[in-house]
């Protein structure tokens, strides 16, 4: 058995130590709005949170995560009204919708290190993560609208 | 293909009388009467017609267009609501089942493609809407002793001035009262709004899907589970297609906690070849057995094929001449040809493309009390539907399919590919299996793009005239493939010889190349390259022919420019004169015809301040202009890229893409807005930066690392222009995917005076292409 804490709760699955976090959150306990998109790191849609560190949940495995604090877009906020979240709303950037989970927990640990980003600063946090759809233009717009609205201008 | 009918082979839709009236459910709008597929009903297909008003006064939209992105389901939504008179925030939407009563209206199937869907179902949503208002506001009549000509519907509530009194469509629904049958005649002689009077459609209403798709709760295909569900990871074959099974070694996957059953996929619809599924507990332990799995393969006869021997046959069948299908025969090009003063004679070539939706293709089947439950998100249920009684083994009408929104389609999900290894291996185990693909499955397994090889030959008069053109169109045909005939086009020259495809070719893989441009003597010819056909089997992807077609014919347009010295947009311009056939008005869709795309073309120019701007050294902005999708409904779209090119390396930047696009009717301005924007980046993607291979009759690309899709930083500037006039809607999700590439080939020749004519463009093509000047 091994422990997670996701969102600010434990529970414990019965698998294999090397078990991808991505498979346990998803199939094991099926809080699905985290993704599986390439199984290798190089998509971004199964982005988490580990101690507010943006990671990559299809390539840290299960007991990698336990004891520390996973945040999935489930906990991101209470009401899933992050800043970000109501700023993807505003800037209705989702198109098919299947990689913004990871975007938004991508800019989120951006947001939380850095509320004044510049549009580069942007582009080199967020190129990790695919989007199929190209809703690049709007996901960096939403990005700096979020961000305003935390510095509060 | 040119006249859209009806899907043949499937039951075909009655004629049946349009109801609304009142059910358990609430205010029902739709149609009424015997339906095939009734069986289902006490299974799991919900009772709701397009359209319900429950009692609480929410609206309920029963969408039979699959939903990737393009936010059908809220355009849909938005038409029922612009006649129905009801409040944004009231409405919701219900994906629809396969139960044939949410067929498309036009094509009488399930399917979503083609950029189609508001243009097909524009009136029929919008008629809805309008017989459900008149009902309500009967009812209401009723329930206040005042007459109908006194009332209006506004905001979910019907009116009456006079009195100020109202009542809310809640209420109304609640009362029972709203009942009335509508004969066919009754329904269309409802007056439509006209575009003055329009309050939701032409708005930027937000789309009611979105705010799911930031919290984690919208469901996607891969998001179902089923009571005592196991796993299935495929185990596909070294090659594309053709392969079989000899053995399947399971001894080091028994040692694997969890694994149940390797299962070979027997499947008789030919659509994969040699699938083992590896089924277990969990996803994790399938894919450990999976890898485990020791299996022989008799590998079949395209072990050997590769993209050079595709291009080598698809030479080889236009040397040869003899097996093209005329798609345009117009003059006498070949006598022309004699005449000219000069010939210009190239090859075009398009690589093999991965779709790669970021949902990995998925299912899950299972059987309860007779009927088969499949869960996926996919774009033609009709067909899925009977790939997958197929499989099953049962009639069509036990195969309930539940509709899920797509994590990206693109096409990719018109195929049914994805639910025959799970309903396969739910049958050998006997238990509900969802299946998901990995990465590395869904990217060689995919229905590629074909690999497209055209020869265009243009003669020119000793004026410089473009006086005919010749172009051979060469590749796998992806709706060949399927074997439904009225899907395919007979040749010019032929006819349709009842339900067969006899003479008939796949006119998909050839739109676009019936341009409008005003060139005498136009022969287009369409080959099938069979070896391609069966070593890769394609797909529709985004866009399809013409983003192959207009690669061609518009680096083409640039090349007779330079040739003759004229500016090539003023070519264009001269060229897209509207005479005769291309003066438009063969379909509500097309009025206008090659005026608008010079329109468009103008203010592309215009904004892009190509001719006026000078530009930097070693950049160069080109244009390319285009009528996508089909002839029969065109969108009118324009584009000029500004590049700057590397002359050493060959490294081409794209600094800017300026677009223009005639859609006739703006639904939703934001949403057409974030199609283009998708799309555009798309047609740049596919242009410079996604290139897929054949080698040994297998795919080489596993995963986004050596498939790679544009991501953030190589975004160029986007300056959009939407034109919206009032003529009728037409599809905004696929064309800007066509006239980018053309866009930056001319713009790189006119920054450094090279021709590249093969797609993707890479560094190492421009700096050849650099070197071999002049």
């Amino acid at each position: 058995m091994v422990t997670v804490n996701i969102n600010g709760h434990d529970h414990s699955v019965d698998v294999p130590n090397d078990t991808p976090l991505l498979w346990v959150i998803r199939e094991h306990l099926q809080m699905t709005g985290t993704k599986f998109g390439c199984g290798a790191g190089l998509c971004g849609a199964c982005t988490v949170h580990l101690n507010g560190e943006a990671v990559r949940s299809c390539q840290t495995q299960v007991s990698q995560a336990s004891g520390k604090k996973i945040t999935t877009i489930e906990g991101l906020d209470p009401k899933g009204e992050h800043p970000l979240q109501r700023a993807w709303i505003a800037e209705q950037v989702p198109q098919c919708g299947y990689c913004q989970s990871g975007q938004i927990m991508q800019a989120a640990a951006l947001l939380a290190k850095n509320t004044d980003p510049s549009k580069d600063e942007v582009v080199a946090h967020m190129d990790g993560n695919l989007c199929r759809c190209m809703s690049y233009v709007r996901i960096q717009r939403a990005i700096l609208r979020a961000a305003a609205e935390v510095r509060g201008v | 293909m040119t006249k859209h009918e009806r899907f043949a082979g499937l039951p075909k839709l009655d004629r049946r009388t349009f109801i609304v009236g009142t059910a358990a459910t609430g205010l029902v709008i739709g149609f009424a009467g015997p339906r095939f597929g009734e069986s289902l009903a006490a299974a799991n297909v919900d009772a709701t017609q397009w359209v319900t008003i429950s009692p609480d006064g929410k609206v309920w939209v029963t969408v039979g267009k699959a939903d990737m992105g393009q936010h059908i389901a809220s355009t849909m939504a938005q038409l029922v609501a612009e006649e129905l008179e009801s409040s944004w925030k009231d409405m919701n939407i219900v994906l629809a089942s396969n139960d044939p009563k949410y067929n498309d209206p036009i094509l009488g199937a399930a399917v979503t493609g083609g950029s189609w869907s508001v243009g097909m179902n524009f009136d029929t949503m919008c008629r809805a809407g309008a017989a459900g208002r008149i009902t309500l506001i009967k009812a209401a009549s009723d329930m206040l002793g005042v007459p109908e000509n006194e009332l209006i519907a506004k905001d979910s509530r019907v009116i009456h001035a006079k009195s100020k009194k109202s009542l809310t469509y809640a209420q109304i629904v609640q009362s029972g009262k709203a009942n009335k049958a509508w004969s066919p005649d009754e329904l269309k002689a409802i007056k439509l709004k006209t575009p003055d009077q329009r309050t939701k459609i032409g708005q930027s209403l937000p789309q009611l899907d979105i705010p799911a798709k930031t919290n984690g709760t919208c469901k996607y295909g891969i998001d179902a589970f089923a009571p005592d569900m196991l796993y299935g990871k495929p185990v596909v074959p070294p090659v594309r297609y053709g392969a079989t099974v000899k053995s399947v070694d399971d001894s080091a996957a028994k040692k694997v906690p969890g694994f149940v059953k390797a299962v070979t996929v027997e499947d008789k619809t030919a659509t994969t070849t040699g699938w083992v599924v590896a089924v277990a507990t969990s996803y994790e332990a399938a894919k450990k057995a999976a890898a485990a799995l020791k299996i022989d393969y008799d590998k079949g006869k395209y072990a050997n094929v590769s993209d050079q021997s595709i291009i080598d046959e698809s030479r080889r069948l236009q040397k040869e001449g003899t097996e093209g299908f005329l798609f345009v025969k117009d003059g006498d090009s070949a006598a022309a040809l004699e005449k000219a003063a000069k010939v210009i004679d190239v090859e075009y070539l398009t690589s093999l493309n991965i779709h790669a939706p970021l949902e990995p293709m998925n299912a899950l089947a299972f059987e309860k009390d007779g009927v088969w439950h499949v869960y996926t998100g996919n774009q033609f249920f009709t067909r899925t539907t009977i790939i997958g009684s197929l499989i099953a083994g049962t009639d069509a009408k036990n195969i309930a399919m539940h509709q899920h929104y797509l994590g990206g389609g693109f096409g990719r999900r018109l195929e049914s590919d994805m639910v025959i290894p799970a309903i396969a291996a739910s049958k050998a185990v006997g238990k509900p299996v969802k299946l998901i693909y990995a990465r590395e499955d869904d990217m060689q397994m995919d229905f590629t793009r074909p690999l497209t090889y055209q020869k265009v030959k243009v003669g020119l008069d000793d004026k410089g005239k473009p006086i005919a053109m010749e172009h051979d169109v060469i590749g796998a045909w992806p709706t060949a493939k399927w074997g439904i005939p009225a899907f395919l086009t007979p040749a010019v020259d032929r006819k349709r010889v009842g339900d067969t495809t006899e003479g008939l070719h796949d006119s998909f893989t050839v739109n676009g190349a019936d341009y409008w441009y005003s060139i005498p003597n136009h022969t287009v010819r369409n080959y099938e390259n069979k070896l391609a056909q069966g070593a890769t089997p394609s797909g529709q992807l985004r866009s399809v022919a013409p983003a192959w077609t207009f690669w061609a014919v518009e680096s083409t347009m640039d090349e007779i420019a330079h040739a003759t010295g004229e500016d090539p947009v003023d070519m264009r311009l001269r060229l897209l004169d509207g005479a005769g056939n291309n003066a438009g008005g063969s379909t509500p869709q097309n009025l206008g015809g090659a005026k608008r795309l010079g329109n468009a073309l103008r203010i592309a120019v215009g904004r892009a301040g190509y001719g006026s701007l000078k530009v930097g050294e070693n950049e160069g902005m080109g244009v390319a202009c285009v009528s996508s999708q089909e002839r029969t409904n065109p969108t009118w779209t324009a584009c000029v890229a500004h590049v700057k090119v590397d002359p050493k390396s060959g490294e081409v930047t794209v600094k800017k893409l300026t677009l223009a696009m005639d859609v006739g009717t703006i639904v939703n301005p934001d949403g057409v807005r974030a199609q283009i924007e998708g799309s555009l980046l798309w047609g740049m993607s596919l242009g410079m930066l996604e290139k897929a291979t054949m080698k040994d009759g297998g795919i080489e690309q596993t995963n986004f690392d050596g498939y790679t899709p544009l991501r953030m930083s190589q975004m160029p500037e986007l300056d959009i222009s939407i034109i919206g006039n009032g003529e009728p809607a037409v599809g905004c999700g696929e064309p800007a995917v066509t006239v980018v590439a053309p866009a930056i080939a001319n713009a790189i020749f006119n920054a450094v005076g090279a021709r590249v004519r093969s797609l993707p463009i890479t560094a190492d093509a421009v700096k050849a292409a650099i070197t071999n000047k002049g």
